[in-house]
């Protein structure tokens, strides 16, 4: 009986010794810490996607505190009312920047762009781009190994078995970059993500001459600049047989989407244009000669598609 | 073209070898000590071999199928070999509820709570012997005396193991020094022992099947067998009384097993030349310490375990001799 | 019998055409020109659409000091200048000729007559065979009168003659062996002559016992050239495993090259280019090529001018066959898959091959069962499987610090890994990145 009262009291004792010593050093040896690096981290994600251009979220925050402005410091992952509460936290004013999307800009999908001949090595996008230019006749579109699904800290993009390209979640995509960064061919784009989430875009990065393009992609930009012509903001340029739209300038008016013969633009989370009708004439009026707007095949409205 | 054409870089041919192939040729070179064990040990070899080879099966087929619904990796025979080489370190009269347990531990917590194979640090046969030996440590030492096919399998008579008399040799007991079976006998299997353990001749011809056929490579083997030879071979010239004879030490308990088909384990041994060579003496150092000033009888098994663990730290600090490396 | 150290392995040799006569191929109707046959710089166009060229006439120029020129096989008219899908399985720009006749340039010599003496100088000799486009025939392309002017700092004394032909199938160097001993010879002493030594080593590895027997006859009168036979490994045709077979020395990691350790390697199919350079003003128009598979009706090794398409070769030999699952310019181990058989031939392709649907698809990928076999096989000391892992994690440091730019991207590894990991297409990303970091790292200092 004694013995085991002995075990007990020596254990109890050595702990409660122990203890003190440990609350001791943890005073003594504390390492002094702006409290607001604290209460940063705490607003912040803690995804530590790299975004920021910062090592990780502790990093960002106490960047945050030390710097004299907000200028050249946005967690991309947050929302604009979170940043606002960070930068009132550190003490520095801030400007609402505009939020953005990451944007897939290739429609070549399995039934869009014929696979020609069968890729089986590594599935790594960025190791199959070194090999060759690629399993169909389009060298510079998605090669669907999914590095950029890889990248996604917030599983905010998936591949599509179906098309075998990404699809962006725009709930849930931060706009920090990270898919970009990954694609070997830069076709994924941070733009704008305007209100309503609308945006328009060419979805197509192939630089190819027009026939060669449009052999390898139904969809596929050929370069003929119609759409240059016809937007009126000046919003569309022509460069490397590859029309590309300045999302800054664009003002989501829809006429290069219909002038497009290829149907490479990209116009989502638009309701579907009305259908004109045709006038009422004397004669038997011509059934349905009313254009449709461009039926692109994956034109939709709600969750992103490439 | 007819065909689709691969546009996949080099190389474009491959050598044909598949993991299945290398499994396959274990389990041929594991054969001939099962039937050395049948052969001195009965029936009762067989019941726990059967036992421990359907348990280890049934278990990862659960685990993977069942529990973590995924494919089935029983195919690649890898459960197969940890179901032999489980029941190779068991008694040939060991219950079956234990084996049972053995497997699960084996497949269980040394190899699918690490993410199967490949995964695992430590020899899975040895995690599942391991804890049978500490769990049931009666049945666990107590070894039938071989008496061929008339072995019983409920109710055998137990004896002494060569090791256990070697251990009590060293202890000063030199009754024991008359009982010691011929090398002859610890040669061909004829001694108490695990069922896979006690054949040196079988478990030989499984070495030179696994080399011939390019499973393994010489070097754990051999640096296991050189120094426990070196080093119980020094013992012996010091004080040939107490300490006996290396080759008695190299013919008795689960050297012999241990250093052919557990220690050269792919999954839990060292990549290189260097860290093989590092590894055996390792092992070999540590078995002889364990059997003469340890209190168990046999080493093998905790040291194959204890290097397992510093199976990574070999990895990371011997490298292979780099093409170029002494000129620079 | 001599051979390298540290790793390799035995694939089946698969010599199907060692005994096949080199043929010529029939001219082709349009040959295409890739700007970019060789190490270094692209060529610069210097014709255009219309110009009338002949056999021989130059019609691209160095586009640097690591480039070469490169001269029209035939005699027409160019048609274009475009692109076309290379071996390197990119579009990349090229001339285009169509093929009128088959007129030569007046100034290169034709007759089959054996030219033994020079009288051109050393600078006289590099400066002919940078005219006439000479680039390493093994696969590299390493411009030739690059590699003949080693750095001054470097002392050789020793020419290294490669003659192994390791890779399975292929057997055009063999071939030239046989059938053009003496011009091989000759060409060495040209060699040995702008190099300024006095020794030369061929390296034939043992499964060509003829030619080895040949040469050694050819060379028993002439001092300094030696024939040495190889012990059959593979990789023992790779520059730094023959240099360490034949001296005993190994070439230290990159950015050293063979002339730090006193030597400088030629294919022989380069030997022979530079012969015909020197003597007989030919530049370099025609490679042997080996057409080879195993379901190919025909395997042949044909003499074939520059720019001929692939298509064209394998009609010769009897068609692609059905089940053809990969086409490959070069050999099993190391060749380029081709996107198809529209690419031309080039300076590099020493064959084609044709390897069936069962052998051509990968099988799926397991795990890494840590068995090392990987390890066991580099030539090069390395440990693909954790280069592999570290790539695949984007662990760029861990590959550097464990020597990836030494690889040589042989194909070792993979071809024995038992869980078919693609290892060489994640060391090749880890290489490209390292190799991107290392110059960033230099570019700042």
């Amino acid at each position: 009986m004694t013995f085991i009262l002995t075990a007990v009291l020596v254990l109890g004792v050595t702990g409660l010794v122990l203890g003190l010593v440990l609350y001791a050093v943890s005073r003594k040896f504390k390492v002094e810490e702006d409290p607001r690096v604290g209460q940063i981290i705490g607003l912040l994600p803690g995804a530590n996607c790299g975004g920021c251009g910062f090592p990780g979220c502790a990093a960002f925050a106490e960047a945050c505190v030390k710097a004299e402005s907000m200028d050249g410091l946005k967690c991309s992952a947050c929302k604009s009312e979170v940043m606002q509460q960070i930068a009132a936290v550190a003490g520095h004013a801030i400007e609402v920047g505009v939020e953005k999307i990451a944007v897939v800009k290739c429609n070549g999908s399995c039934q869009n762009r014929p696979g020609l001949r069968i890729y089986d090595g590594a599935k790594s996008c960025a190791a199959a781009s070194l090999m060759n230019g690629g399993a169909t006749g389009c060298f510079f579109g998605c090669l669907g190994c999914g590095d950029c699904v890889k990248a996604c800290k917030f599983d905010a993009i998936s591949m599509n078995p179906e098309t075998g390209l990404p699809e962006v979640d725009q709930d849930k995509c931060t706009a920090c970059g990270a898919c970009a960064k990954a694609c070997p061919r830069h076709i994924i784009e941070l733009r704008n993500k305007n209100k309503l989430d609308r945006r328009v875009y060419v979805s197509c990065v192939n630089q190819d001459k027009g026939p060669v393009a449009k052999k390898a992609c139904d969809v596929a930009c050929i370069g003929c600049g119609k759409c240059v012509k016809a937007c009126p903001f000046e919003a569309i340029t022509l460069e490397n047989n590859l029309a590309y739209i300045d999302f800054e300038k664009c003002r989501l008016c829809r006429k290069c989407v219909d002038e497009c013969p290829q149907h490479s633009i990209m116009a989502v989370n638009f309701p579907p244009k009305k259908v004109v009708e045709a006038q009422p004439q004397v004669e038997a009026p011509v059934a349905d000669a009313a254009p449709v707007s461009a039926p692109a095949p994956q034109e939709t409205e709600s969750t992103e598609n490439n | 073209m007819a065909q689709k054409l691969h546009i996949t870089t080099s190389p474009h041919v491959h050598c044909g070898d598949t993991i299945e192939r290398n499994m396959r040729w274990v389990i041929v070179a594991l054969m001939p000590a099962l039937i050395a064990s049948f052969v001195y040990f009965g029936a009762g070899s067989l019941i726990v071999t059967a036992t421990s080879v359907l348990s280890c099966l049934f278990f990862e087929w659960f685990i993977t199928r069942v529990f973590l619904k995924r494919p089935s990796t029983l195919a690649d025979g890898s459960a197969i070999i940890t179901g032999i080489l489980l029941a190779f370190n068991l008694p040939s009269n060991l219950p079956i509820y234990m084996i049972v347990v053995g497997a699960l531990v084996a497949i269980g917590i040394g190899k699918m709570a690490f993410g199967g194979l490949g995964n695992n640090p430590f020899n899975p046969a040895l995690v599942g012997r391991v804890f049978l030996l500490i769990s049931f440590p009666a049945k666990m030492t107590s070894w039938p005396v071989p008496a061929g096919l008339a072995t019983s399998y409920v109710d055998a008579q137990t004896g002494a193991t060569p090791l256990n008399l070697i251990g009590q040799i060293a202890g000063g007991n030199s009754a024991a020094a008359d009982q010691l079976p011929a090398l002859k006998d610890l040669f061909l299997g004829n001694i108490g022992g695990c069922i896979g353990e006690v054949s040196a001749l079988a478990l030989l011809i499984g070495l030179v099947i696994l080399l011939w056929r390019r499973v393994i490579t010489w070097h754990i083997p051999v640096t296991i067998f050189a120094t426990v030879a070196v080093l119980t071979g020094i013992m012996w010239l010091i004080n040939p009384v107490l300490y006996v004879n290396p080759l008695y030490h190299l013919c008795s308990g689960g050297l012999m097993l241990g250093a052919i088909f557990m220690a050269t384990d792919y999954v839990t041994s060292p990549m290189t030349v260097k860290g093989m060579v590092w590894y055996g003496i390792g092992i070999g150092f540590l078995t002889v310490v364990i059997r003469y000033f340890g209190s168990y009888p046999e080493g093998m098994s905790f040291a194959i375990l204890l290097m397992n663990a510093v199976t990574p730290l070999i990895n990371n600090w011997c490298k292979p001799k780099r093409f170029g490396e002494a000129v620079k | 019998m001599n051979t390298f150290k540290i790793g390799g392995v035995h694939p089946e040799p698969n010599k199907l055409t060692a005994d096949k006569k080199i043929e010529t191929l029939a001219l082709p109707q349009q040959a295409v020109f890739p700007l970019s046959q060789h190490i270094g710089a692209p060529a610069v166009p210097c014709v255009q659409k219309g110009d009338i060229v002949r056999v021989g006439t130059r019609i691209a120029e160095p586009g640097g000091f690591m480039s070469a020129s490169i001269h029209s096989s035939v005699s027409g008219k160019v048609a274009k200048i475009d692109t076309i899908v290379d071996a390197s399985g990119l579009r990349k720009p090229a001339i285009f000729i169509d093929v009128e006749g088959d007129e030569w340039e007046p100034s290169i010599d034709r007759t089959p007559k054996l030219v033994l003496q020079s009288t051109k100088t050393r600078e006289e000799i590099i400066e002919c065979i940078k005219n006439a486009g000479v680039v390493g025939m093994g696969g590299a392309c390493f411009p030739t009168h690059v590699k003949l002017c080693p750095p001054k700092e470097c002392s050789i004394d020793v020419l290294i003659i490669n003659a192994v032909e390791c890779e399975p199938y292929l057997t055009a160097d063999h071939r030239l062996m046989l059938e053009h001993p003496d011009e091989i010879i000759i060409g060495i002493k040209i060699i040995l002559k702008v190099l300024g030594i006095d020794r030369a080593v061929i390296g034939v590895e043992a499964n060509k016992p003829d030619a080895i027997a040949l040469l050694k006859s050819k060379t028993s009168m002439v001092s300094g050239i030696e024939v040495m036979p190889l012990k059959m490994k593979y990789p023992q045709g790779g520059e730094k495993q023959l240099i360490e077979a034949v001296t005993g020395r190994q070439v230290p990691p990159p950015p050293a090259l063979p002339a730090n350790v006193g030597c400088v390697v030629q294919n022989v199919g380069t030997v022979f280019a530079i012969y015909e350079a020197v003597m007989k003003n030919k530049p370099l128009i025609e490679r042997i090529v080996t057409v080879t598979g195993k379901n190919v009706k025909n395997p042949c090794n044909l003499k074939v001018r520059m720019g001929t398409p692939v298509s064209q070769l394998l009609e010769y030999a009897g068609g692609m066959p059905e089940d053809t699952g990969k086409l490959i310019s070069g050999g099993p181990m190391m060749g380029r898959p081709l996107l198809d058989d529209t690419a031309p031939v080039v300076k590099g392709t020493s064959g084609v091959l044709l390897i069936p649907e069962s052998e051509a698809a990968r099988r799926e990928e397991r795990n890494c069962i840590r068995c090392a076999k990987c390890v066991q096989a580099c030539p090069m000391g390395l440990e693909p499987y954790l280069l592999a892992t570290a790539s695949e994690t984007g662990d760029w440091e861990c590959a550097e610090e464990n020597w990836i730019m030494s690889c040589i991207e042989c194909g070792c590894c993979q071809s024995t890994c038992p869980s078919r990991r693609p290892l060489l297409d994640w060391v090749r990303l880890a290489k490209n990145r390292v190799g991107g970091i290392i110059r960033a790292r230099n570019a700042k200092k």
